[in-house]
């Protein structure tokens, strides 16, 4: 069954396709996205939009209108589009020397690739300043190498710190996404091809690269709503200059109390978002040519040529100066170096000196974190999988000829990312005014903070999987059911084997998204269980040596709290899954 | 597919397990079916001793919740747009600065608490007493002394000095559209040079601005990350922080400095005065009542300098050594009154932002 050319003819049969009653399956997450997300959307609008105290009848047009708010989109735009290149550019050969080589320490380095991506702006800019900043160790070392007056490198405040900031941050989607996709399938057909003489090139642009197209749309498309919502990265790194809609979404909700301005630049950012996933889903949909899967043991070789490991060394390279080196100086930061005990400021969390009312012990904060995160993972997976599965069986192109696609599917594929694309300000404001009565009194639950983090882990499941889930080669599971496999025993022989590295992907963005507490600001009031963000900002807001180590002590935690457990997800996955 | 289902139902069982446990602070639960529940909706950075809010729960036999509810503005806003369905029974940390708006907002209901009578009535800003004051502060410019010692500079004497060439590049502001101190500095600088003298706060700002002030989104990236005088070791000797902050540096180091390593600029300081109020629609107004009275009483205002790093306003309560050596507040600052704020508020962040940014 060796594809020799990748326009091979679809799969067939009628029931090809997964045929659990997938309607049924699919219902929590419709009524989860329904309550959770539109509800809460459709109450704001309603407010914002009836003239009041904090209304006064702006609407969407009118707010483009204003210069300020057209340069506000037209830079969300373009420094999303140039953030999602380089973040691309950077982490597809990653993928690539992750899901063909084998090397020691693989799953460490790809468990430390997403360590940045839950680290609070505040703590990653006090990194990069320490070594980018005027006063950064680089800048020292040159002025110190050739005598310089002034800092040679002026990073701070420019549009340059922005987009290493969001490569930073997101390179680690690229190299799950497109490298648990790839992982997912045998490469024969670039050996083959390279067999038959096409050059290392020819194989890329010919093979490698169309092969992989779907889960680099999937991961642009990620990148680029995480990028166009971008708020801390752009105020804190970018200086006050650079404004994205969310910034000024959330100055004119905070500081001017104008809805109807905030709800009317939140509606652009949704039609922005709309586009970019109907366009992104396209692409996907197209892309997706049936492989031949193999499990992911299998297909990892020794980087024995030049070429290969030039790739291998260049992509560890790149992880520990882009990545490893900022994190690294928080850690050094994190010890006390002005004598007395090195690891002070870790006891000193431990200590309520001043008796304070909000003291929270560091394990009590890591176990809400985990605790919150592990909910969040299970929801989101438990819903994502059934919906990326009639995803992918309702928009499949040879269905829709068949007439049996479902419209719906496809239309959810592209509102599915609406989460991820609409202001996290508004969408809390949504919250505070629909669920303010019973049967839903939910305002000050602490069910919300699990529901915030789904809402944006939920789209990421589904499309860190469905790339994979299409291109799956049908047969595979027609010849499973026509040897007598019922539906379910197909899953779990034929589907979860070959879907492991992107199931991995999904379960540890799922997972970091709430360690990281993205949706945070969703909340109306925070419940008293405090999370280890939470914790470190609030160790940031008084001035003093020993609340700055601190910070850094319990920000060091998380990156390690981080590591170990995408490390546990990978192993569970593979003990799951062989 | 067992051994899946095995794992996917231990992880959510595992999940539904590790919802945390309540907080340990609970007050004695004798007597428990009459045990009521205060809410409190505060901003972020209240703080306060464990032992004075537990003695206030168990003298009224009520559990007190804090609503933590993001930065002051935010906070504001929360109350105001859940105001048919109030989520707290008394709003704490609205300051001069939004005071207007919380006012004109009608969501609270007047207090004239007998704790009032020892208070100075220059912090009673509201005479109807729908907000009743607690604390103040001082927003204020706060210089490295070592670095300035090093370069042989004098800390600046006036406001306007701040753009003269000795200082380019030197200091640190916060964007006043998204911090409270950007914006009580903003109101010191209108206050300092205001509408319609010869040199106007929008000159002084474009001074500024040619001077090259750095602009941060928040006080903790401007102190920590921007000002060379903190832990963060940035590049600028001088930032808006607050008057008590040499005195935190000192206090937070553990026995290390017997002196700051910073100063207070005097007079570029403005006068911040946070309140509290009773919320429109509570159903426990008595236990409001005594709640903004304790808040008043000798036992919270003791409590609140190194809870908070602001000042009591009552005279009698005793500050901490650490406040009377390093903390004084300073000896003048701008003020501006709430309906002055009020009105110029949203106009002078829109003009500030087109002078210093665009």
């Amino acid at each position: 069954m060796k594809h020799t050319q990748l326009r091979i003819e679809r799969g067939r049969s009628l029931n090809s396709q997964f045929s659990i009653p997938g309607s049924i399956l699919v219902l929590p997450a419709l009524l989860f996205l329904a309550v959770f997300f539109a509800w809460p959307l459709v109450e704001i609008v309603s407010v914002s939009f009836t003239v009041s105290q904090v209304s006064r009848g702006a609407t969407p047009l009118a707010v483009l209108a204003d210069p300020a708010h057209l340069d506000a989109l037209w830079f969300s735009l373009w420094q999303a589009t140039l953030s999602t290149l380089l973040t691309l550019l950077a982490g597809t050969p990653i993928a690539f020397a992750f899901a063909r080589y084998r090397f020691v320490g693989q799953r460490v380095w790809r468990a430390l690739a997403v360590v940045p991506f839950v680290m609070p702006t505040v703590v990653v800019a006090a990194a990069f300043s320490a070594l980018l900043g005027p006063r950064g160790a680089i800048n020292a070392a040159l002025q110190a190498l050739f005598d310089l007056d002034r800092p040679p490198i002026q990073l701070f405040g420019t549009l340059p710190m922005i987009l290493l900031a969001h490569v930073f941050y997101n390179v680690a989607v690229v190299i799950r996404l497109v490298g648990g996709f790839l992982s997912a399938f045998n490469p024969s057909i670039e050996e083959a091809a390279a067999s038959l003489g096409a050059s290392r090139w020819q194989v890329i642009r010919h093979i490698s690269l169309p092969m992989a197209l779907p889960s680099i749309g999937a991961a642009a498309a990620l990148t680029f709503l995480f990028t166009f919502t971008s708020f801390g990265v752009v105020l804190i790194l970018g200086g006050a200059r650079f404004a994205t809609l969310e910034v000024e979404i959330y100055r004119q909700t905070s500081q001017l109390l104008r809805l109807d301005v905030a709800t009317s630049l939140a509606i652009v950012q949704i039609i922005v978002t709309l586009t970019v996933s109907w366009a992104s889903a396209r692409l996907e949909a197209r892309a997706s040519v049936p492989l031949e899967s193999r499990p992911t043991s299998d297909i990892r070789k020794r980087p024995a040529t030049l070429a290969a490991r030039a790739l291998v060394v260049g992509s560890l390279a790149f992880i520990s100066v882009v990545l490893i080196a900022p994190l690294a100086t928080l850690l050094l930061r994190s010890l006390n170096l002005e004598g007395g005990h090195l690891l002070r400021y870790y006891s000193a969390l431990s200590e309520n000196v001043r008796g304070s009312l909000f003291f929270v012990p560091p394990q009590t904060a890591i176990r809400n974190s985990l605790a919150f995160a592990l909910v969040t993972a299970a929801l989101a997976t438990l819903m994502g999988l059934p919906l990326a599965y009639a995803i992918a069986r309702g928009s499949d192109e040879q269905k829709s000829r068949l007439r049996c696609a479902s419209p719906g599917a496809r239309l959810l594929n592209v509102l599915l990312l609406l989460p991820l694309g609409t202001s996290a300000v508004t969408l809390g404001l949504g919250f505070l005014v629909a669920f303010d009565r019973p049967p839903l009194d939910l305002r000050t639950s602490i069910v919300l903070l699990p529901v915030a983090h789904t809402l944006i882990a939920l789209p990421f499941v589904v499309r860190s999987v469905l790339p994979a889930i299409r291109s799956f080669d049908p047969r595979l599971r027609d010849a499973a059911r026509g040897l007598g496999a019922g539906p379910l025993q197909a899953l779990r022989h034929v589907d979860l084997p070959l879907l492991a590295a992107p199931f991995a992907a999904a379960a540890i963005f799922a997972f970091a998204i709430s360690l990281g507490e993205f949706g945070a600001s969703l909340l109306i009031a925070r419940p008293e269980y405090p999370t280890m963000p939470v914790v470190i900002y609030r160790f940031l807001g008084q001035p003093g040596a020993l609340n700055y180590g601190q910070a850094l002590a319990m920000s060091s935690l998380l990156m390690l709290v981080t590591l170990v457990s995408a490390l546990a997800i990978e192993w569970a996955n593979e003990q799951t899954s062989r | 597919m067992r051994r899946l289902t095995v794992l996917l139902a231990t992880a959510g069982l595992l999940a539904a397990c590790a919802v945390p446990a309540p907080p340990p602070r609970t007050p004695e639960q004798t007597g428990s079916a009459e045990l009521r529940s205060l809410t409190i909706m505060t901003h972020d950075s209240f703080g306060a001793s464990e032992d004075v809010i537990a003695e206030f729960e168990r003298v009224n036999n009520v559990k007190v919740v804090l609503l933590k509810s993001g930065d002051a503005g935010s906070t504001l806003n929360k109350a105001i747009l859940s105001k048919n369905a109030p989520l707290a029974d008394v709003l704490y940390g609205v300051d001069n600065t939004f005071l207007g708006r919380a006012l004109a907002a009608d969501i609270l209901e007047p207090y004239a608490s007998p704790a009032l009578a020892d208070i100075p009535d220059r912090f009673r800003l509201d005479p109807q007493n729908r907000m009743l004051p607690v604390d103040y502060g001082h927003v204020m410019i706060n210089y490295d002394k070592a670095f300035l010692q090093e370069k042989g500079l004098k800390p600046p004497a006036l406001l306007r000095e701040l753009t003269e060439p000795q200082w380019k590049g030197m200091l640190v502001v916060e964007n006043p559209a998204t911090s409270s101190p950007g914006l009580a500095f903003l109101l010191a600088t209108i206050a300092a040079f205001p509408e319609g003298s010869a040199y106007d706060w929008r000159q002084f700002w474009r001074d500024l601005r040619a001077n090259d002030v750095h602009i941060s989104p928040d006080w903790s990236d401007a102190y920590y990350t921007q000002f060379s005088g903190s832990s963060g070791k940035g590049p600028r000797p001088l930032v808006v922080s607050y008057a008590t902050s040499p005195a935190a540096e000192v206090f937070f180091s553990e026995g290390r400095l017997a002196e700051p390593p910073t100063g207070n600029v005097e007079g570029t300081a403005f006068e911040q005065i946070e309140f509290v109020g009773i919320l429109k629609g509570t159903k426990n107004r008595d236990l409001a009542e005594k709640w903004v009275d304790f808040m008043l009483s000798k036992r919270f205002q003791q409590d609140i300098p190194l809870q908070m790093f602001v000042y009591p306003v009552l005279p009698s309560a005793e500050w901490p050594d650490v406040f009377t050596k390093f903390g004084q507040p300073p000896a003048q600052a701008f003020a501006l009154s709430p309906e002055q704020i009020d009105q110029g508020r949203e106009r002078w962040i829109e003009e500030w932002t087109r002078i210093a940014l665009k």
